[in-house]
């Protein structure tokens, strides 16, 4: 069954957590992800689900790791400062190899900040965010059908590697409508080998993040990082729009990349040489494919809504190659395509200018 | 090539349904669309307003620095709007709240087209459409979609609870028309 | 000469695993731990047990008990058997809690579960101090108690008052049995027994959140003998936590 219509990137994320079986919501209001939530309060009991409005992001993450626990697709959703709260529960996630997929529908800051979109949680979210030494699987989308989309990939990702995954949007990908096909739901997931429901006929299970006897953390530690070189060599997700021959290629996710977007189409139909890449998935970051095209192009842009957080990661997959320049918008300023293409002109007058084929 | 709508008003007066309505049209149409809307502490106060892009290619921005139009409902709209037109762009104005005068709108460079939308919504039998009349007035005087075609996707539109509506809405739609083709 | 027919008297139970407990002498934890797996074998539930595991001493239940077990972050064990219940229906979820975790860092995740009449079995250890830890001050610490925190004794205002988890629980609506028990004679346990039962019959009667407090021996943090451990329970303890069912459904 396929269906186009037209519906809010949040709606639209949680059709597609219910679709890949998502059967279980817990949450507590923040703006600007509250469609999130009320959408699913409604649609989850109807299809068989849980949906509970907890007291606090504390207690919703741990509810989460709960259905985990008892192998169950959960998930739940915040915004900056309830995404801070659940740190602690994404690091035992993590820690005792539970999935779940955690949304965060961002908003300025540090502290209250503000509801603006913006992108200042790439380093909370790429970084793992809470303690000690792990990742989460992050998935960034730009448009409403990839807010569904990618939520189940989000899932899909989570089980195949026993992670918690993050799916980082801001408020323009959250309010926005857009057209969005439906896939319809996905076949029921197979049940997982360490839910626990009891020991019925079985040894007992065990889900735990604690290593105290010698030589067990190292063990556990160097078990979470092959599965995050895994993720790298598998699940990098990336689209790359690099003519022949462009001298600049801009590296944007995310609602920023939607307007860099028009901004390089712009520049384009003008004949500048310049190209685009996407991160889709911020981690595992599109490594290789950066550093291809700053050695191509030897000058990258990065743009983003915060004050420059993955131009840290671009720098280091070109690991000097090229050169990589910034442009940030900060606290809820959402530039222009204009903007975008008016410093697009300005670091390419800097460099070596050539014209586009195409 | 791309078309982007800004829509702006009072709280309640139907803007970002009438975004909506445009949005959902021209996806039935074949275009690309996105609808962006005012949220959160934008709409305390009493104002919204929303972003309406159709296009037949693939929609980048949703969020636009100079739109084609502009659809001001309300005062405080038309004063913060009407600096977000492109040069020869089309200001529509609600003039049952925002009274034509001589020297608006301050703009020079743009087409002001002033709309009795609430009178005309009362004619056409619910005083509460003066948004659709509107619409079906921005309809009629850019082309950028059939009122047709517009009146057909209303059905589809609206929410079950709410498919009764649909006679009020393409009425007031059509009484915009009138009112432009009457000019 | 004539054998002796022998007759066990006597057996641990069945779903309590023959590992040496790590506790220290004196402890409480073996005790209550092992009214917990009377319980399970009781109502026969091995096979439909989950324990949810706070952070302290108990955290090792797993070591003991013969059941699933999940950890839970320090003070959210009520949030994570809510999401395992929620999920399982049919299975048999407790937590294991103590006064650290339930009382001061997860108080908002105990009220709220039994605000939602979450149909769970909470165990919760009050020795009135932190024992993992090395013996700071608790929530449940008694006014005048030297800890390593409080190393003047308990000051209130200023250092806090006992909290009275058993009674502020059985307050609430959602739920459905509340008790304190003590395990420092023969007599108590046998009490403890019982309300450990009472509170698994609440869950598998679906009548919502069920609790018992233990009041728990810690001679190690508190500079004691186990003897001397026993008399305090009953001379210090006892009078500022008095045994009861508050809440019976």
């Amino acid at each position: 069954m396929t269906e186009k219509i037209l519906i809010k990137g949040s709606v639209a994320l949680a059709r597609g957590a219910i679709d890949a079986g998502c059967r279980c919501y817990f949450g507590y209001p923040i703006t600007p992800q509250n469609d999130i939530p009320e959408f699913l309060s409604d649609a989850l009991p109807k299809a068989g689900g849980v949906f509970i409005q907890a007291e606090s992001e504390l207690a919703a993450i741990n509810m989460v790791l709960g259905a985990a626990a008892a192998g169950a697709r959960a998930m739940t959703s915040s915004s900056g400062p309830g995404i801070s709260l659940m740190q602690e529960g994404l690091s035992y996630l993590a820690g005792s190899e539970l999935p779940a997929v955690v949304v965060n529908i961002t908003r300025s800051g540090p502290g209250l900040g503000g509801i603006a979109p913006t992108q200042g949680d790439y380093h909370q979210a790429t970084r793992g965010g809470g303690h000690g030494d792990y990742r989460l699987i992050v998935l960034a989308p730009d448009s409403a059908q990839e807010m569904y989309d990618l939520a189940g990939e989000a899932f899909n990702l989570a089980f195949r590697y026993r992670n918690p995954a993050m799916i980082l949007a801001d408020a323009i990908l959250g309010q926005m409508k857009e057209p969005v096909v439906l896939h319809g739901a996905c076949p029921a997931p197979e049940p997982a080998p360490w839910a626990l429901s009891g020991a019925a006929n079985r040894p007992p299970r065990l889900v735990k993040s604690l290593y105290l006897a010698d030589g067990e953390m190292p063990v556990h530690n160097w078990k979470l990082y092959w599965k995050y070189e895994a993720l790298k060599e598998k699940e990098v997700r990336v689209e790359v729009d690099c003519p022949p021959h462009c001298s600049l290629v801009v590296v944007a996710y995310g609602s920023c990349c939607r307007i860099a977007r028009t901004a390089v189409d712009r520049a384009q139909r003008r004949g500048l040489a310049v190209g685009l890449i996407r991160p889709v998935t911020l981690f595992p970051f599109p490594e290789k494919e950066i550093r291809q095209a700053a050695e191509r192009a030897r000058r990258l842009l990065v743009v983003e809504m915060n004050t420059g957080q993955m131009v840290d990661d671009v720098r280091l997959a070109c690991n000097g190659a090229g050169t990589v320049s910034f442009k940030g918008y900060p606290g809820g300023e959402v530039p222009t395509p204009d903007q975008i293409e008016a410093e697009i002109e300005r670091v390419m007058k800097a460099g070596e200018l050539r014209v586009c084929q195409r | 090539m791309e078309y982007a709508v800004v829509m702006a008003g009072f709280g309640g007066q139907g803007v970002l349904t009438m975004g909506d309505l445009l949005a959902f049209s021209g996806m039935k149409a074949g275009y690309n669309v996105t609808w962006m809307p005012s949220y959160g502490v934008e709409m305390r106060g009493g104002a919204a307003n929303c972003t309406v892009v159709l296009s037949k290619e693939k929609i980048g921005a949703p969020i636009v620095g100079a739109a084609r139009a502009v659809i001001a409902m309300s005062e405080p709209a038309f004063n913060k709007f009407q600096d977000r037109l492109v040069p020869g762009g089309l200001l529509m104005v609600n003039s049952s709240l925002v009274p034509a005068a001589e020297t608006r709108p301050e703009r020079g460079d743009v087409e002001a087209l002033f709309v009795p939308a609430r009178e005309l919504a009362e004619e056409s039998g619910d005083p509460k459409m003066a948004n659709l009349t509107m619409l079906g007035a921005f309809l009629a005087r850019t082309g950028l979609l059939e009122l047709k075609q517009v009146a057909g996707a209303v059905s589809a539109f609206l929410p079950p609870e709410k498919k009764k509506l649909a006679p009020g809405i393409k009425k007031a739609l059509f009484k915009g028309q009138e009112y432009i083709a009457s000019l | 000469m004539s054998t002796v027919a022998e007759k066990q008297v006597f057996s641990p139970p069945s779903c309590l695993k023959e590992n040496i407990y790590h506790f220290c002498p004196g402890c409480h934890h073996g005790l209550i731990h092992r009214l917990v797996a009377e319980a399970i074998d009781f109502y026969g539930l091995a096979g439909a047990a989950v324990g949810v595991i706070g952070v302290g001493c108990g955290v090792f239940l797993y070591n003991y008990l013969a059941v699933d077990c999940c950890e839970a972050p320090h003070g959210r064990a009520p949030a994570v058997a809510t999401g395992l219940k929620r999920v399982n229906p049919g299975a048999f979820i407790f937590t294991y809690q103590g006064d650290g975790d339930l009382a001061a860092i997860g108080t908002a995740e105990v009220i709220h579960a039994a605000a939602r009449g979450e149909n769970i079995t909470v165990i919760f250890i009050n020795n009135s101090i932190y024992g993992m830890t090395g013996g700071q001050m608790a929530p449940t610490t008694l006014p005048g108690q030297r800890t390593t925190t409080t190393p003047a004794g308990r000051k209130a205002p200023g250092d806090g008052y006992p909290v009275h988890v058993a009674e502020l629980i059985a307050t609430l609506p959602g739920s459905a049995y509340a008790a304190r028990v003590s395990c420092h004679t023969p007599a108590h346990i046998r009490k403890a027994r019982q309300a450990v039962r009472r509170a698994f019959t609440a869950q598998l009667e679906k009548k919502g959140f069920a609790l018992v407090e233990f009041l728990s021996a810690c001679p190690t943090n508190w500079g004691l003998t186990p003897e001397a451990s026993l008399e305090r329970i009953e001379r210090e303890m006892i009078p500022a936590y008095p045994p009861g069912i508050f809440k019976d459904f």
